[in-house]
Formats: C-alpha cells, structure tokens, sequence
C-alpha cells in the first residue's frame, strides 16, 4: 500500500494547474465558455484522459482523471466539462474540445444555450435566473433523471475547498485589525483550521474513491466534498469580512458553485439514504 | 495512489490472523475498568502473548504498513487492547528509542515490550494542562540525583505503574529561560519514597486517572532522558506519536459500531426516523474517509520514514468529534434506554467526551493546525 501521489501523478497536476493559471477572467467568462482554452484543454488530453489508447485517449485511470478536475475546481473553470469529459467517445469532437457537451442531471441541465449537443430530453426545458453567474442554468419537467460524474463533481468541490481555505489563510495573513493581522486571533484562526480539516478529509474520500472505484465510496466522497466546498466557501467569506460580501471578491464565486455541483452528480440526501441503506 | 498491499503485507496479515484465531478463544473476558490490578494483569499478560508470538515490536521499529495492518485486524478479531501498556508502548517506549541512550534503551524498552513494566504519564499539572510549558513541579540536582517535588493531574494508571514518564521545570523561568526551555524529561520509578498517588473518579464512573504528588523524590540523574533543559523538545516527539498514532485503530472499532447501531435501529423502529436514518449514513461515510485518511497518513510517514508529521492534529480533530456523534446517534436510537449505563453503548458514551479533551483539547489542535500547517502568527 502506498496511498499518496506518484511523480507521473504530481506533474499532471501541476501541468494541469498551469493551463488554467490566468487564463481566464471569472468577470468575463459570464455567460459563455470560452472555446479557445476549451480547445487547448482537449489537446492537451484533459477530456481524454481516461479513454483507451486505441481509441485516441491518454489511457490514465480515474484518479488521473481526479486530479485533473481538482484542478479544474481550484480555477472555477466555467462550462459543462464533467459532461463533455463523459461524452468522449460518445460524441464527436467532446474528446478534443471541439464540442462543449451537456447533459441533464437531476431536473437542471447546465449550460444548454451554449452547448454543441446534450445528453438526455431537453424538451420543455426553462432558463432559470442561475444563482452562479458563471453557469447558466435550465430546468427540465418530469421526474429527475439520475446524474452522472459524481466523483468528477467531488473531485471540482475538492478543489475549491482547497483554494477557499488558501484564499483565507492569505487574507488573514496579511489583513490586520486592532494591530495585528487577524490570522493571529484564535477566532480566526480556528475556522481557518476547519477549513483545512474539511478539505483534507474530503480528499482522502475523494482519492481512495477514485482508486477503489467503490460505488459507496463514491457516494461518500461526494456527501463529504459537497459539504467541505460549501462550508469552506461560507468560512472563507467570514474571514475576509466586508469585502467577502462585495461582488468584486471572488468568495462568492466559489460558494454559488459549490451550490451547483451539490445538486449535480448526487444529492447530499440521495447519498445518505443510500448509505444508510448499505450499512 | 495504490490501496492494495503487497504479497508481504497480504502474508503478515494472514499470519496474523491465524495466530489470533487460535489464542483469543481461549482468552478469558477483560476485568472491569473498577479493577485496575486486575485489568494491569491482563493487559501485560496479552503483551506478553504478542511478544512470545513476535508482535511485541509492532508499535515501534514495524513498517507503518504492517502496523495499520496490526491495528486492523486485532480489531476486527476482537482483541484486547493496548490498555494498561498505552503509555509505554505508544508514549515513552518510541521517545525513549529515538531519544535515549543505548543504555536507556537497553534498561526500559525490553520489560516493556514484554508487558513486565507499565508507564504512566506525568505531563500534566492542575495549572498546566493545555498550556504544557508552564509547568511547575520542580528538580534540582543534588549529586548524582534530581530531587523533585510538585504534583500531576489526569495521570492515566498511576496506580499500576512500575514507571513515570515525567516533565519537570530544572531551570526557574526568567528573561533569559522563556517557559519552554528548562524542562527535563526524566523516567521516574514509581516506587521512590515520597510519591503519593490519589485515584480520581471519571464521570464515567471508572477510576482510570489519578492525581500524583511528588514530596522530594529522588531520581537518578541517569534516568534524565535528552539534555538538561531540553525536555520540551523530546516532548515534542512524544506528542506527536501521541497524536500520529494512538487513535489510528479506534477507526475500525467505529465502522463496526455503526453497523450494530443500524441493525438495532432497524429492530426497534427507529430506521423510520428520515433525520436519523440520514445521519447514519453521513457517518458511514465519515468513518469510512477517516480511514483512507488513516491510511493517507501512514503511507506518507513510510515514505519519510520519520516520526508521523502533524497531520496527525487533523485527524484527531476530526475523528474526535465524529466519535461522540456516532455515540450520540446510539442515543438517539436508544431513546429511552440511552439512560441505562447497563448498555455498553452508554458508558462509551460518557467516555467519547474525554475524546476532545485527552492528548490536546480540539481548540489546541485547532492552534497546531493553524499555526504550524496553515502558517497563520502566534498570537492571543
């Protein structure tokens, strides 16, 4: 047994990390998904990764596949790329980013107006007011169709729990208040350390799910990442104070998508029944 | 990432369990936590069996992996416990081997691992518990002795322990000795005149901690273990394989108690509870995560190869309060029954508070992890 990273699966990362490292305005990505970098995300494998050789992908598992889209979380990369990753090999051109591709989950399909295709009935579909302003939302009548991507939606929200408590850690360090910066009050000081014991438990879930490919586990890891991006994202915007509930900061980003990927994927309450059920 | 084990592990686990298959049927049932002469007695008698079958070592120089690995499996077999050898196979055994002399090593790790001598802890103080460095229990030298006098409190086993891992302050504090210097780390026996040792009762009922005076001990000065003054630092490894570890097989323990709590659940009705059936399986998968993040942390102390990190802080954390949810959910299913200490379930948990408390309460860790992962100042 040797559950931590290897050298192959470090430099994906940071290969991945450097991609979406300032690529993107979060301000001017609203609304559309910005094809360029979708494309070049497509050539450098990410919507390959886990497809077979033969059939023109990179060959790497699901964990790969993880610290990929962790990555992708951390960046609040806007568009569908969970569904258009699960369409490669399904729909041509999702595998190399020349098609942005969604799929009803749930009752909401994300991103419908500016998809190339979508996977499952779209009829009768209505735009919703997204709370997320960079992902635009339409909900679907009828029964909820089951979601896909649950660990990939886990893998997103481990991600921004991460940066969340990073962008905290920072404010703290260097905001200062009755003379010292605020990071060296207890007060402070703990939520922060919550956060990063949210993030970390959230990881090992998401990391051995993703090795085990345990179907309960996956539920778990979800359940847990749900739960650590949210609150992560609520401790964050207690720390930075007034100027986390402005719109120029980005905390409120990460928090309104953390909301959405809770409802993709699985429900926090699909999950616990289902867990439940299994014990 | 790789969860599987090699076919070494795979065959020390098999081992393992054949040989615990054949000794735990015929091992009789643990005395009450009333009986601590008794319950010494048998917990250096499973020591003793460990040792004889070659796994007395298995909680220091083993690979962190075949520890898990021992720690999952005594578990799931039913196996006693550490108990009564806690401190001096998890605390004082591995400071002692990284600190200590060869002689040191030589006199203390042996009976120990043989379960003839049992330690106990005296770190704590009724003014210094959280706050460590600012104890007060005091030595001087006199020839080739410390003379130490002062108290402890929350000493687990004082009174069936053959030896004290103790801290004293061997240099009064001033501008030029801040509190964390001039603390020594001395191995005091405990049957020196002059050491007074008072049972406390726990709001669980049981007598597992006691108060301990010190009225002009004498120990020998070649029981000091690292440098005069330097004891903080030695301290410091004590803790964290405290901290890194002493839980670690507890994980186990939980997933099997939420099973049982589900199942008695489902017999009495309670399954019907939307809000409570939910939780259980929130903490299925809380149990199940600490786990991985058990196995997380192991796999990174194998690969470093050194004392287990602070990461063990975030685990203590989280399982600590994870610990007392499951038995508050055991409550809850109970209903009325939760208030009969006849119930197992009951008395863990009373016992599952000291949880947050013991080995650094949540709020110090909270600091540690701040302060030392997180990189946030010191301050008030």
């Amino acid at each position: 047994m040797d559950f931590q990273l290897t050298d192959e699966q470090r430099a994906l990362r940071s290969g991945m990390r450097d991609i979406l490292a300032g690529r993107f305005s979060l301000r001017d990505a609203v609304d559309r998904v910005d094809r360029a970098l979708w494309k070049e995300l497509g050539e450098a494998g990410f919507f390959s990764l886990a497809l077979p050789e033969e059939r023109g992908g990179v060959g790497l598992g699901l964990p790969e596949a993880v610290l990929a889209f962790e990555e992708a979380g951390r960046a609040l990369l806007p568009g569908p790329a969970v569904a258009s990753f699960l369409a490669a090999g399904e729909v041509e051109g999702a595998w190399s980013g020349d098609a942005v591709v969604t799929a009803v989950d749930g009752t909401l399909v994300p991103w419908l107006a500016e998809a190339d295709a979508v996977q499952g009935d779209v009829s009768g579909a209505v735009a919703l007011r997204s709370v997320d302003p960079l992902t635009p939302l339409h909900r679907v009548p009828g029964p909820p169709r089951p979601g896909r991507g649950a660990l990939l939606y886990a893998a997103e929200q481990l991600g921004s729990a991460a940066r969340t408590c990073e962008m905290a850690v920072r404010y703290a360090g260097d905001r200062e208040q009755f003379g010292q910066p605020i990071g060296a009050f207890q007060a402070v000081k703990h939520l922060c350390a919550r956060m990063l014991v949210r993030a970390e438990v959230a990881r090992a879930a998401v990391y051995a799910a993703a090795v085990t490919r345990d179907t309960r586990e996956i539920r778990g890891a979800k359940l847990l990442a749900d739960d650590a991006a949210v609150r992560n994202a609520r401790d964050c915007l207690q720390v930075h104070g007034g100027m986390g509930f402005t719109w120029e900061s980005e905390v409120h980003l990460h928090l309104k998508r953390a909301w959405v990927r809770a409802e993709l994927g699985q429900r926090a309450d699909e999950a616990q029944e289902a867990l439940a059920a299994a014990l | 990432m790789d969860l599987t084990y090699t076919e070494e592990e795979e065959a020390f686990r098999a081992g393992l369990r054949e040989w615990l298959a054949s000794v735990l049927p015929r091992l009789p049932a643990r005395p009450s936590p009333q009986d601590w002469p008794a319950r010494r007695a048998y917990d250096t008698s499973w020591q003793r069996m460990l040792y004889d079958a070659g796994y007395g070592h298995v909680h220091w120089d083993a690979p962190p992996t075949q520890r898990l690995i021992f720690l999952e499996e005594t578990e799931k077999a039913g196996a006693p416990y550490v108990g009564a050898n806690f401190v001096g196979l998890l605390h004082a055994g591995p400071t002692i081997a990284s600190e200590g002399t060869p002689e040191q090593r030589e006199r203390w790790l042996p009976p120990v691992l043989r379960g003839d001598e049992v330690w106990c802890q005296g770190f704590s103080e009724p003014d210094a518990g959280s706050d460590l460095a600012s104890l007060r229990t005091r030595a001087w030298r006199d020839g080739d002795h410390y003379v130490v006098s002062g108290s402890k409190i929350w000493t687990s086993h004082a009174e069936v322990a053959d030896w004290c891992e103790l801290l004293v302050r061997t240099a009064p504090v001033s501008e030029a000795v801040p509190k964390h210097r001039g603390i020594t780390w001395l191995a005091m026996p405990m049957d020196a005149p002059g050491i007074t040792v008072r049972p406390l009762r726990t709001l669980a009922g049981s007598t597992e901690f006691a108060e301990v005076f010190l009225d002009e001990v004498r120990v020998p000065a070649a029981n000091r273990v690292g440098a005069e003054n330097d004891g903080w630092r030695v301290t410091m490894v004590t803790l964290s394989y405290e901290r890194g570890t002493a839980f670690v097989g507890e994980v186990v323990a939980c997933r099997r108690v939420l099973g049982e709590i589900a199942r008695e659940a489902r017999a009495n009705g309670r399954w019907d509870d939307v809000a409570l059936r939910r939780r259980l399986g929130r903490l299925g998968a809380e149990f199940t995560a600490l786990w991985r993040l058990t196995q997380w942390n192991v796999s990174e102390a194998q690969r470093t190869g050194g004392v287990p990190g602070v990461g063990g802080s975030v685990f203590k954390l989280r399982y600590s309060h994870a610990r007392q949810e499951l038995y508050d959910a055991a409550a809850e299913v109970l209903g009325a029954d939760a208030l009969d200490l006849g119930h197992a379930w009951n008395l863990d948990r009373l016992s599952s508070l000291s949880y947050t408390i013991a080995a650094g309460t949540s709020q110090i860790q909270q600091n540690i992890v701040a302060e030392r992962i997180l990189g946030l100042p010191k301050g008030r």
